[in-house]
């Protein structure tokens, strides 16, 4: 392998890293924050892919799909929160797993039913609908390279939010203590309210943004969800860097896997996930208790 | 039950001597069978999940062409039992034993999965179900797994891409990488292709595959750009064919290297991969612009029923009727002259909105398959890649 060929494998790899980022940093924060396991992420990032197929079709606009399928999903998040995860704070999981399971169900129907079940394409904001040649035969298409700075710039956002506000402050001191934070009268509840939707949000944000160079069709959440789940279980749970690690390692060990032992490629991952755990069994950048 | 048989016949038959001095004796064929219940067809197809929408055409093609016999077949009714197979091969077994059993299908219709066909064929040969595949091309049930009691309306996935390796090979093309899922259909459909065209003196690249149904595929895409094959030969379906064909294209490679695929890869998706799909090259056995007089009169009636543009899922829902109905034609309605009615459908000669189409002795279809280019947001025919493609039936015992 030349140095270009690498060099390109390597883009490819960060890029989709990037990607798996943006669904797992939702997924990360419901299940670290509020020790909720959410199995219908992948669905809401199927959701929101749809939605972003809806919208854009009926404004024409990709960007009004962004911010209305966005705002659609947290006010989802909210209602679910109110009438049932709220339920579900410090239960057994497997009441969880049941709950999000059947909601990958309802709302799976509710697709068929708004969306039907045809394969669809959305199309790329024009300014970003072109691609930049970087072999004699190989071009990258732009919005590729815009997903990465846009996945950087979500990142960054969550981490500030999370390490320089108040309400970050909160957040961490619920996850650390929930009953302590209570004690001292500060409104835990609501701010879980916030953060379960954030997360939901976050899922569906990733299927919009996803949505023009992934194409949307029904069960394009199930495959996701699982690679989200082991992008948290890597980086550590509820460890939002955590994440970016681990989906940047997944990236790198998937696209290098398919070229160097393309008949083994699958299992790579789980093996990287298997070998972490041993090493450090919560996550990279998990802390030591759970 | 069976004295109220009797009377019914009795009954009947007073009835047929007081109508035959009244000189309508055609009239009486009618309910001399109907003495017999309907002809049960079960239909086990997906009406949910991925390929819910290719059970409901085939379930319509099917009804469709039942409709326009009248509601019947071989002169007797035809009852329809549904059952849902969501394409999952664990609940094969349970849902086929189901038809069979409990419901008491006669005949069973399905379906598009091919593990889910399989288990059915499994559950067919042990019963001897009488049982039609009108999708699934997994090459062993008119393989290794081919029975008398089995027949198939749709095509082997050796057949689809056979003939597409003479084709390169005619094109001067030397050197092809192929890309796929790694499973049963994708490995089936490149291997019949890379078969045929190593025989005419090309070469494979590289065999290159995704797990399935995993649709991450830049980094197979780089990889071709530095292999620069003559042309890149390729399978998916669905959702996956979509995302491939449009990374394909965004990724450049197109200008450089052409892309050819199995029918599959622009079959039902031309909407959604919209300018990217314009001039693949392709093989299957239909095109969606196939200028024959059964293709014009389908599609005509399809329309009417359905209010949808038929396609090759519903064409072979549609012949796995006529299939149906040359057996029950040959005797009379009467489907425990087994032996006959299977004998009659082996040898029946369909004129199928896709064009003539007979079988061979494992039951498998033989058929043209043509050469399509997407042009228009539709599968063009460009020519018949090969005429009366017969699937050599590898590991079938049925003389």
């Amino acid at each position: 392998m030349d140095l270009v060929t690498f060099g390109v494998q390597l883009l490819n790899a960060i890029q989709y890293g990037m990607v798996l980022f943006l669904v797992a940093s939702g997924l990360t924060l419901v299940f670290g924050i509020l020790g909720v396991i959410n199995l219908a992420h992948g669905a809401f990032y199927m959701l929101g892919a749809y939605l972003a197929y809806w919208i854009a079709a009926y404004t024409g606009s990709f960007w009004i799909a962004m911010v209305a399928g966005v705002a659609i999903a947290f006010v989802v998040g909210l209602v679910l929160e109110n009438v049932f995860i709220r339920r579900l704070y410090g239960r057994d999981h497997l009441v969880q797993v049941l709950l999000s399971f059947g909601l990958i169900l309802v709302i799976d129907e509710a697709r068929e039913i708004l969306f039907g079940k045809d394969v669809h394409s959305v199309a790329p904001p024009a300014w970003l609908s072109g691609s930049i040649q970087l072999t004699d035969n190989l071009s990258y298409p732009v919005y590729r390279l815009a997903i990465c700075g846009f996945c950087l710039i979500v990142a960054a956002l969550i981490f500030l939010v999370i390490t320089r506000t108040k309400i970050g402050m909160i957040v961490r001191a619920g996850a650390e203590n929930r009953e302590m934070t209570r004690v001292l009268g500060i409104k835990f509840d609501v701010v879980n309210r916030y953060v379960f939707a954030v997360g939901i949000a976050l899922a569906a944000l990733g299927g919009i943004v996803i949505a023009p160079i992934s194409t949307v069709f029904p069960g394009m959440g199930d495959g996701m969800l699982i690679l989200s789940f082991v992008v948290v279980v890597l980086g550590g749970i509820g460890s939002v860097a955590g994440a970016a690690v681990g989906a940047l390692l997944i990236g790198l060990t998937d696209t290098f896997g398919k070229v160097f032992f393309p008949s083994v490629s699958s299992i790579l991952i789980y093996v990287l996930m298997a070998a972490v755990l041993l090493w450090r069994p919560n996550g990279i950048l998990g802390r030591r208790e759970v | 039950m069976s004295s109220r048989l009797i009377v019914s016949r009795r009954t009947l038959l007073t009835g047929a001597a007081g109508a035959a001095t009244l000189a309508v004796a055609p009239g009486l064929r009618a309910p001399a069978i109907a003495q017999n219940a309907p002809l049960k067809v079960g239909l086990m197809l997906p009406y949910t999940g991925t390929y819910a929408k290719l059970g409901k055409f085939i379930d319509d093609g099917f009804r469709l062409y039942v409709e326009q016999k009248g509601g019947k077949l071989g002169g007797r009714e035809i009852a329809f039992v549904q059952v849902d197979d969501e394409s999952k091969p664990e609940a094969a077994t349970d849902n086929m034993n189901r038809l069979v059993g409990r419901e008491k299908a006669d005949v069973v219709i399905g379906t598009v999965h091919s593990g889910v066909a399989m288990a059915m064929v499994k559950v067919a040969r042990d019963t001897k179900t009488l049982m039609i595949i009108p999708n699934a091309g997994a090459n062993d049930a008119t393989g290794p797994a081919c029975a008398p009691n089995i027949f198939r309306s749709s095509f082997s996935n050796w057949q689809t891409t056979f003939p597409m390796g003479k084709v390169l090979a005619d094109a001067g093309i030397k050197n092809v990488a192929t890309i796929t899922w790694r499973y049963t259909a994708g490995s089936e459909m490149i291997d019949a292709f890379a078969e045929n065209f190593t025989k005419h003196g090309g070469k494979i690249a590289e065999k290159m595959t995704v797990p399935f149904p995993e649709v991450e595929f830049q980094a197979l895409l780089t990889r071709v750009a530095t292999l620069k094959p003559d042309a890149v030969f390729s399978f998916f379906a669905g959702g996956g064919a979509v995302k491939f064909v449009k990374d394909y294209a965004a990724a450049g490679l197109g200008k450089t290297i052409p892309l050819y695929g199995a029918g599959f890869l622009t079959d039902g998706t031309l909407a959604a991969q919209g300018d990217a799909a314009n001039g693949i090259r392709t093989t299957l056995h239909y095109a969606d612009n196939l200028d024959i007089p059964a293709n014009v009169a389908f599609l005509k009636a399809f329309k009417e029923k359905t209010g949808n543009v038929g396609d090759i899922y519903a064409v072979q829902g549609y012949d796995a009727a006529a299939l149906l109905d040359a057996g029950m034609t040959a005797v009379g309605g009467d489907d425990k002259q087994r032996d006959k009615m299977i004998a009659a459908m082996g040898a029946a000669k369909i004129d199928s909105p896709r064009g003539p189409l007979s079988f061979n002795k494992a039951h498998n279809p033989i058929q043209n398959i043509y050469l399509r280019e997407v042009r228009n947001g539709r599968n063009e025919m460009i020519s018949i890649a090969q005429k009366d493609v017969d699937d050599p039936a590898r590991g079938c015992k049925l003389a």
